[in-house]
């Protein structure tokens, strides 16, 4: 007997106007997830792995359907409880890390506290305990441009679980990243979900990085394949 | 005086400075953005941040600058004169340059006994001439008009602000002046024993007088009688007088106000030269077209540069919107940087105004069309308007590019390079 999904997708479709003509991203994908699953979404591109991930994780909006999460209906909530949402219950990685520039590596992580109403002793804490999970206990000071892309990505990991949430969604995190580099992050997003116990959802065009996922999801013109 | 007030202005200056730090911080908390990425933002920038800052700067320099020199011309006709003296000239004269006394007026007004009198006995009133001496400049741009006063012992009683600094007070007949020490600085010939043309004769420099910043301060004097001679004017131009009290004050001005046979008019002496204040009427006009004309390209100047920190930092903000940051964050970040950048040129600005302070100059009295001489005022109140001023700008300027951020689509934000 499965545990309640924690992600259910119903019959969610997104379609785009380009002129005359609508693109069908996703087109009627209905999907649960369970707490702890590893995902894997796969898939050529313009399969609209993207998309599906954007609406999960609450950045866009389907054109039709429902994402509950926790059985919370993402797509009912205004777009300010939205953001206060994203920040409680979604880490998101991107693939080219998006760190801020000007911040250092703990400024970066702290970002998301700072919305809640945690202090600044508590804040400190928890940026060190997520930095020291991702290897980078040492690096507090440093800023982006001081570290390398296995680095960033992985402060960006850290930023995406300072929070606690309970799911983290990845968009092709090693697409940027050396074999190493690239493994290493996969470890921790692996370990996010075996010891952590949290859910992530992560995007990937490479079949040994699917090789980590607990289930792979193929999507192909907007459809789930398999 | 002085120190009290500015003592208090300072204090001002001080206050608004803290209640806008205070606002950017409770702003920025409010925003949840640390405020150390707005500063290193403005510090990364640092090129386009810099001429952002210098030309708010210089805007805000001219801006003070102006009101400097609004306030000094206002108050050297503000603080010139004494609050017991009666000033008469010819009723229908606008200034003293303008009017004729006549020597009868002079005797009558001399036998009234609501005239305080010194300790010699004698009555407290000065008949007057002011005559308009063209003299060179000192810097060899060209003549420019300065104002000479020939007024008798009783006149230099009559101004206890008025006092010798160089040399010694003239002697009647002996074709001697004694001239401002401020105004001596700016041209040819009023030097310790310079000499300038005059009438037909040359007048000796004897000494420098310094008139604490008043109207006297643009002035020359003589002996009353020696001038008309060398004029050869008949009449006097008007008539300064101390009446024994109050009471003796509004006797004497109603009287000479009402006679119809004298024709006169009599005001008291503070209150003259508080009228004259004409002269920073213009200035005001200029500053304040110069004022809206310079906000205007300084608020474009601002938004330019805000547009582009925006533009390039697009994704950031994106990434921001993800974390959980909400449209409001977005735009009161960019409004706080805007003003931040704004108060940095606004203090560069005040700082270039402030070394001004006490620079003195003179301009145009537009009623005697000579040189009027006053000092830059820049006080504490005015670099506080100029700061308030300066982030005005700012946040005006900042104001669409800080929309603009917020409005972009999290999606389009995050694909954006
Ligand atoms: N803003 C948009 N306007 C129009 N069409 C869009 C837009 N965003 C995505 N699409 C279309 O939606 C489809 C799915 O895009 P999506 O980015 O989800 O693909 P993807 O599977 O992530 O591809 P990739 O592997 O290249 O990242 C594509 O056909 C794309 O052209
Ligand atoms: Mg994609």
């Amino acid at each position: 007997m499965a545990a309640d999904p924690i992600v259910q997708v119903r019959d969610l479709s997104k379609l785009y106007r380009q002129g005359d003509i609508d693109v069908t991203a996703l087109n009627h994908v209905s999907v649960d997830i369970q707490p702890a699953e590893f995902v894997v979404l796969m898939g050529p591109s313009g399969s609209g792995k993207s998309t599906l991930l954007h609406i999960i994780a609450g950045i866009d909006r389907p054109t039709s359907g429902d994402v509950l999460v926790q059985g919370i209906n993402v797509g009912n909530l205004s777009e300010s409880d939205l953001a206060t949402w994203r920040n409680q219950y979604v880490g998101f990685v991107f693939q080219s890390f998006n760190l801020i520039p000007v911040l250092t590596a703990a400024e970066n992580v702290e970002l998301p506290l700072l919305l809640t109403r945690l202090d600044r002793k508590s804040r400190k804490e928890q940026v060190q305990a997520a930095l020291e999970l991702v290897g980078l206990g040492d690096r507090l000071h440093h800023r982006p441009d001081q570290l390398s892309g296995g680095q960033q990505q992985r402060v960006a990991i850290a930023r995406a679980l300072v929070t606690d949430p309970v799911l983290i969604v990845a968009d092709e995190p090693t697409g940027n990243l050396d074999a190493k580099s690239a493994s290493d992050v996969l470890d921790i997003l692996r370990s996010l979900s075996s010891r952590s116990g949290k859910t992530v959802i992560m995007v990937t065009h490479d079949p040994k990085a699917a090789g980590y996922g607990t289930r792979s999801l193929h999507l192909e013109k907007g459809e789930i394949v398999a | 005086m002085r120190g009290g007030t500015t003592g208090i202005e300072w204090l001002v200056l001080v206050g608004l400075v803290a209640a806008g730090v205070g606002a950017v911080w409770g702003l920025a908390t409010l925003a949840g953005l640390p405020i150390q990425y707005n500063v290193r933002n403005v510090l990364v920038r640092w090129r386009s941040s810099l001429t952002t800052i210098l030309g708010i700067g210089a805007v805000v320099a001219v801006f003070v600058v102006l009101q400097a020199v609004a306030r000094g011309i206002e108050a050297s006709s503000g603080n010139t004169g004494d609050d017991r003296n009666v000033l008469v000239v010819r009723r229908g004269s606008q200034a003293e340059s303008g009017s004729l006394v006549t020597r009868e007026h002079f005797k009558t007004l001399s036998y009234m006994e609501e005239i305080a009198r010194n300790e010699a006995g004698q009555p407290l009133i000065s008949a007057e001439v002011i005559m308009i001496v063209s003299v060179p400049r000192v810097d060899g741009t060209g003549e420019a008009n300065t104002l000479l006063r020939g007024l008798t012992a009783r006149g230099m009683e009559l101004r206890p602000q008025v006092s010798l600094v160089e040399g010694r007070w003239f002697e009647p007949g002996k074709r001697e002046i004694v001239v401002a020490q401020r105004l001596a600085k700016r041209f040819q010939g009023f030097e310790l024993g310079g000499t300038v043309k005059a009438g037909l004769t040359r007048l000796k420099v004897v000494g420098h007088f310094d008139a604490g910043g008043s109207a006297f301060d643009s002035e020359a004097w003589m002996d009353s009688d020696e001038c008309r001679a060398i004029f050869e004017r008949d009449q006097y131009s008007s008539i300064l007088l101390r009446p024994r009290d109050t009471n003796a004050m509004t006797v004497l001005t109603n009287r000479i106000d009402t006679d119809k046979r004298l024709a006169l008019r009599a005001e008291g002496e503070v209150q003259y030269y508080k009228g004259q204040t004409v002269t920073a009427a213009p200035i005001k006009i200029i500053a304040g077209l110069l004022g809206v004309a310079m906000s205007i390209g300084a608020v474009f100047a601002a938004m330019n540069t805000m547009y582009a920190s925006v533009a390039s930092r697009t994704r950031e903000v994106g990434t921001l919107r993800v974390i959980g940051y909400s449209r409001k964050s977005v735009v009161v970040c960019f409004l706080i940087e805007g003003a931040c950048l704004a108060a940095l040129g606004g203090i560069f600005g005040c700082a270039l105004a402030r070394l001004t302070d006490g620079f003195s100059t003179g301009t145009l009295d537009f009623q005697s069309f000579a040189e009027t001489v006053f000092q830059f005022q820049v006080t504490p109140m005015l670099m506080a308007k100029g700061l308030l001023f300066a982030v005005v700008i700012g946040v005006v300027g900042s104001l669409l590019p800080a929309l603009r951020a917020a409005r972009i689509p999290v999606i389009s934000a995050l694909k954006s390079v």
